[in-house]
């Protein structure tokens, strides 16, 4: 099969393989597979007995097995004759009832043990199994968070989702059904092979003739079924994506008579799914039927030259019977493993987006200079930065700035001049094309994310809470915070009032979806979020757009208290928020385009003035 | 939620095979047909081996070598005929499932929504779906060959000495019940596994949206931890699951041949009493063999069914639970009032709440008018623009859109006349253009940019990269927060509705931008009826009329002027917003 197939597989098996449980598994499916083999040995030697008492029976006692051999030729019972020859027995003696109970006894015994180590090696093939699904889960999980933010603007939620839950839980289902029965069959047709050869070379050569064929049927129907299964697997990542969006928009969908479309959308993407789903099982299903028939072509053929090879005398009749024997043995898990072809591509198919989505480029390694968190003193300058989303456009070029210890600087700025990108650069969500940020002049790219961002507490445009109580919601600010501390937070947030009227106060459990509170309830919640988190620089980005004016007079009292002492930037369009800033910085297609305070800026009569009248001069719609 | 009958699967999948009946009873022939090639190729081994091999007769072998290769082609051709319809089945019943699902859901309010998480109704959509398909494909290459092959091995062993084969009564159902209850003992193990596949799903699904929070705050250990506990948690269930199915296979197996030992046994007293040949005792063995393929065949599709089952029970829930929005039965199309919105005597309250979050609440808006909607934060603004588009019901008193209550009203002819800018402006993963098409596929080019004009979007568009057609990532992540705003406004302009709904729709804008996007937008709504959610006085000012919630209540309404004079709240909150006025 193709050379990526493999990889991915042994990348795959290499996961499971590091696992305990695996040799234990290998070594259990071995004993297992030898006493199974055993058992019929036994039950045949009983069965020989048998015939023996039976043969003893019919035979007078005290003549020899030659002589009742002689006597039967001469009856003209050939056929009782032959049998007689070929087995050991006593004329005159019955069936030797207690031989053939110890015999069985030991048979009872064997398949007994065979179970034994069969059911052991099925509970180390799960843990094995189990314990790699739930690294590989970890390792998904572990890899998000070092994947740089552009990975999620460029990918849909649901698609990640897919590859972490519905690939995985192929693979697993895959290892399941395939790993002991696999390790198992192939076992057994190595020891079969190995009989065949033992017994004639010859004849095992013309029995391997049906390989060749095998292998290029598998290949060509593999290598037709292999891309329908990537891309099965791709259409339920698609789906699980639309679907996602859809479910979570759900309300905006309806109002705007979007139904149908999305609906038209979704049955593409199911179409596909199905198509290619029906498509791979067809091709790899119809492997194993092909299979028996080039196994039979090979069983014919060994049939027809071992009968020649008896009658030219090389080989004897039983050994021929034997080989023919063994080799039917062998069509069993041969059929086994082929039937096996579909479910280990699929579960390829799904490792290998998983895997693809482990590949993915990470973020660029921390730096490892230090900086105590509590000694931050707060002083931030950008030097010179440059910066863009998309390589071929530019957004922030050469701009600096410079905040000195416990300042407040106020970004203002018409919608997309590039105020929230600052503050993604500054928390480093993206890095900088040319120029450095320092703080306490220590460029920040040198310094450990979890360091700089740990100086840095913020609320940032777009409030998001997590599925959870209201109190957890805050907390998430500072880890280990207690409750007093929680409702202190929210009480400096203003958020006190309205959490104590919900049915369940601070333990209200409010979703992920932004169902439960009001728009502006979750803003001041993220507000009482970072002031818990007591940073030396604290980061407003539109903090209280959504707040009314009311409220947000005290939340702003509130955040002039906090500023007190550490250096903040907010980013505001209501001028009201800002005036009292030491420093207004007007920012326009991602650059500084004044600076001052807000009088200095007022009689320079220049952007922030225009800016600051557009105010109060507006018609209603 | 409707509670799941214990036995779903069956139900769910007659339900979903009955309009693939006829491609079914192809699949039921040929497996019958390949079945009996199966019985039968053995004895043509035999016949192989005893006539011709052991008496070296050459042509014989090759004759019937050239039958059973016959048999084998026959056999091929209706395995691949009934591997055809059985991936095709099942591929389609994992398609329909999902398109029930799906277009179940759509019809859902959002608190049938969050009744069972969005991530969980995620799951249910695509995995749940999946292990009912997987389960449905293997029935079919496997169901129907296993009972032929065990029951032609029961009845064959019952030709050679009934006594033996009676004991197969024995062993046979002593099988299946063991097997029965290993199934039952799994299925609540799966049912908590397809649990916490939801939260799994649920919590990675968080931590992708709010990746930026929690790395702003450095949580990434803890969310590491939390997912540990979580995948832990799977786990755990997992490996419980798969060690009792993993006991499913040795144990059929190892039971069929310890049963295989007595047999013996009972064949020698019998053969040593007289009453059996010896032939008799090889060929049941042999048919024995037949039994336990058809068995661990059995097995290898029953291994699948409590997981499925559980799976079809979570499904059948989804697919059991109406939406609370029940649409009207005989829906109005005509409005006798176009235009016209108003609601009478409004209460809204949340299932459970103890107090109503709107009460009492009268209102009326006409066309070429505008009202004003002001109140502090949390005091249901937007609940009440939700009742409009029937996001939700009231739980008392009417809402009337063109005169007709929305309950009666035809869903598309409502969509048609309300359009709304939520607060959360919301875009969806796709380009700009699919965005702004959202809820009308048809319009033209010009009118995306026209209403991008009034906007105030043109300009960025224009200098994004592939303009109309640029990428927006989901949730539109990758534009600012007034861009995403702006494209919701344009959105909503594109649907042309008699009534507008804007709901704290420049928030994010800064105050020019904002007052041209109102000045054009003036221009551009005129004739319609226009309801506007604002914080900013400099917004609502001039309205038609102004209204002042508190609490879930009106408390004043009026113009800008009367309200300065009458009302203490809002002049509370015009003075709040004065004090940058006058600096
Ligand atoms: N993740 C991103 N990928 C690509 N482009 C982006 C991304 N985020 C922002 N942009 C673009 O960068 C520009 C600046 O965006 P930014 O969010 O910094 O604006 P802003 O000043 O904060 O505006 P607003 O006041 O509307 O929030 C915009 O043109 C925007 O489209
Ligand atoms: N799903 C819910 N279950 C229970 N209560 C809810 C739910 N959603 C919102 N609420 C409550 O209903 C009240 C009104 O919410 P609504 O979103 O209508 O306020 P709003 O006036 O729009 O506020 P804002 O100005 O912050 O947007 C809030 O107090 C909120 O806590
Ligand atoms: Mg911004
Ligand atoms: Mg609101």
């Amino acid at each position: 099969m193709t050379g990526e197939f493999g990889s991915t597989g042994r990348r795959l098996l290499a996961k499971v393989r590091v696992q305990r449980a695996f040799a234990a598994m290998l070594a259990l499916g071995l004993a297992s597979i030898t006493l199974n083999v055993i058992g019929p040995l036994l039950l045949g030697h009983a069965t020989n007995l048998v015939v023996a008492g039976v043969l003893g029976q019919q035979t007078e006692a005290g003549t020899s097995k030659a002589e009742a051999i002689a006597k039967l030729e001469r009856q003209g019972h050939d056929a009782l004759a032959g049998l007689l020859r070929s087995t050991d027995f006593v004329p005159g003696q019955d069936i030797d009832l207690a031989a053939v109970g110890w015999v069985l006894l030991i048979a009872l015994l064997t398949y007994g043990l065979s179970g034994l180590c069969w059911i052991a090696q099925g509970r180390q093939a799960t843990k094995a199994i189990q314990q790699s699904a739930h690294q590989l889960r970890a390792e998904v999980q572990a890899k998000l968070s070092r994947l740089p933010l552009s990975y999620f603007d460029a990918s849909k939620r649901g698609e990640v989702l897919s590859r972490a839950t519905n690939d995985i839980d192929n693979v697993v289902q895959t290892l399941q059904q395939t790993m002991s029965q696999l390790s198992n069959s192939l076992l057994l047709i190595a020891g079969v092979v190995a009989m065949m050869f033992w017994i004639s070379p010859v004849l095992s050569l013309i029995a391997m003739i049906a390989v060749p064929g095998a292998i290029v049927l598998t290949t060509v129907l593999g290598k037709r079924a292999k891309p329908q299964f990537d891309r099965q697997w791709k259409a339920i990542g698609e789906v699980n994506a639309h679907v996602e969006e859809a479910y979570a928009g759900l309300p905006l969908i309806r109002a705007f008579g979007h139904v149908e479309p999305s609906a038209e959308e979704f049955r593409k993407h199911n179409e596909a799914a199905f198509q290619s789903s029906y498509r791979a099982q067809l091709f790899s299903g119809a492997i194993q039927p092909m299979m028996n028939f080039v196994n039979n072509i090979g069983y014919v053929l060994v049939a027809v030259v071992g009968c020649l090879r008896v009658i030219s005398g090389t080989l004897s009749v039983g050994d021929v019977q034997a080989f023919v024997q063994y080799s039917r043995q062998l069509s069993g898990p041969l059929t086994q493993v082929t039937s096996l072809t579909g479910l280990v591509q699929s579960g390829i198919a799904s490792a290998r987006r998983v895997f693809e989505l482990l590949d993915a480029s990470e973020l660029e390694p921390d730096g490892s200079a230090t900086l105590a968190p509590q000694a931050v003193k707060g002083r931030v300058s950008f030097e010179a930065i440059s910066f863009r989303y998309e390589p071929d456009s530019p957004l922030i070029d050469g701009l600096s700035l410079e905040a000195q210890p416990g300042q407040t600087v106020a970004i203002v700025g018409p919608t997309g001049a590039g105020k929230t990108t600052l503050v993604n650069l500054l928390m480093r969500f993206y890095e900088l094309t040319g120029g450095r940020i320092t703080l306490d002049g220590v460029d920040i790219a040198s310094l450990s994310r979890q360091q700089l961002r740990s100086a840095v507490g913020m609320v940032l445009q777009e409030s998001w809470l997590f599925g959870g109580s209201i109190a957890d919601n805050i907390g998430y600010g500072r880890e280990g915070a207690s409750r007093e501390e929680i409702e202190e937070a929210a009480r400096a947030a203003h958020a006190d009032h309205f959490i104590r009227t919900l049915p369940d106060g601070y333990d209200t459990v409010i979703d992920d979806e932004g169902g439960g509170i009001s728009a502006g309830e979750r803003q001041l919640i993220t507000i009482a979020r970072a002031f818990l988190a007591d940073p030396a620089i604290l980061v407003l980005d539109e903090a209280t757009s959504l707040v009314d004016s009311r409220t947000e007079v005290l939340v702003r009292e509130a955040m002039d208290r906090l500023s007190q002492g550490r250096t903040s930037f907010v980013i505001a369009h209501r001028l009201s928020t800002i005036r009292d800033a030491d420093t207004i910085l007007v920012m326009e297609n991602g650059s500084i385009a004044e600076q001052g305070t807000h009088l200095e800026l007022l009689s320079a009569d220049g952007a922030y003035a225009r800016l600051y009248k557009a105010q109060f001069a507006a018609p209603a719609v | 939620m409707t509670v799941a009958s214990a036995e779903a699967l069956i139900p769910l999948l007659r339900a979903q095979l009955a309009p693939y009946r006829r491609r079914i009873l192809l699949l039921l022939a040929l497996q019958v047909a390949q079945g009996a090639a199966v019985l039968y190729l053995p004895t043509l081994n035999a016949d192989i081996v005893d006539n011709g091999l052991l008496k070296g007769d050459t042509g014989y072998i090759l004759r019937l070598g050239g039958a059973m290769l016959a048999v084998t082609v026959v056999q091929v051709a209706c395995t691949v005929g009934a591997v055809w319809c059985g991936a095709w089945v099942s591929a389609a019943v994992g398609r329909d499932l999902r398109t029930k699902i799906f277009d179940r859901v759509q019809t859902y309010s959002s608190r049938e929504v969050a009744q069972f998480g969005t991530s969980s109704l995620l799951t249910r959509t695509t995995n749940d779906v999946q292990q009912v398909q997987s389960l449905v494909l293997a029935s079919f290459t496997m169901l129907v060959l296993a009972p032929i092959m065990g029951l032609g091995g029961v009845v064959l062993a019952f030709s050679q000495d009934v006594l033996l084969a009676l004991a197969l009564l024995v062993v046979v159902p002593a099988l299946a019940g063991l097997m029965y209850l290993i199934v039952r003992a799994l299925q609540p193990i799966f049912r908590t596994m397809q649990r916490r596949v939801d939260t799994v799903n649920r919590v990675l699904r968080e931590q992708i949206s709010g990746i930026r929070v929690i790395r702003a705050f450095t949580r990434d250990e803890f969310e590491e931890r939390r997912f540990a506990e979580v995948n832990g948690g799977l786990r755990d269930v997992s490996l419980r699951a798969g060690r009792l199915t993993s006991l499913m296979f040795p144990l059929s197996a190892t039971v069929v041949n310890l049963f295989s030992v007595p047999l013996v046994w009972l064949g020698a007293l019998r053969i040593d009493g007289g009453y059996m040949q010896v032939g008799a005792l090889t060929a049941f063995l042999g048919y024995l063999t037949v039994i336990l393929v058809a068995v661990t065949t059995a097995t290898f599709m029953l291994m699948m069914v409590p997981r499925a089952e559980v799976c079809a029970e979570r499904i059948s829930e989804v697919l059991g639970t109406e939406s609370s929005l029940i649409p009207p039965a005989d829906p109005v199309r005509q409005l006798p009032e176009p235009g016209y919105l108003e609601l009478a005597d409004v209460e809204f309250r949340y299932p459970g709440a103890q107090d109503p979050i709107l009460r009492g609440i009268n209102l009326v808006a006409r066309p070429g008018r505008t009202t004003a909607l002001i109140g502090s934060t949390g005091s249901g603004k937007s609940t009440l623009i939700g009742l409009v588009p029937r996001l939700a019901d009231p739980t008392g008193g009417q809402v009337l859109v063109g005169g007709v209550d929305v309950r009666n009203l035809d869903p598309g002819v409502l969509a048609s006349t309300v359009g709304i800018v939520p607060q959360a402006p919301r875009l969806f993963a796709g380009t700009i253009a699919s965005n702004l098409r959202f809820g009308r596929p048809e319009a033209t080019d010009t009118e995306l940019w026209r209403a991008l004009e009034v906007a105030q979007a043109r300009e960025f568009v224009e200098e994004l990269d592939g303009g109309l057609s640029a990428q927006v990532s989901q949730g539109g992540t990758n534009l600012s927060g007034g861009q995403r705003q702006r494209l919701a406004i344009a959105r909503v302009l594109i649907r042309r509705p008699q009534i507008y709904l804007f709901d704290d729709s420049f928030s994010a804008l800064d105050y020019s931008t904002d007052a041209r996007v109102r000045a054009a937008l003036a221009a551009e709504v005129a004739e319609a009826t226009v309801v506007v959610v604002a914080q900013r006085i400099s917004t609502i000012r001039d309205a038609d009329q102004i209204i002042v919630l508190e609490s879930g209540e009106v408390v004043a309404a009026g113009t800008h002027d009367d309200l300065l004079a009458n009302s203490s709240v809002y002049r509370e909150i015009v003075l709040s917003q004065l004090i940058e006025e006058e600096a």
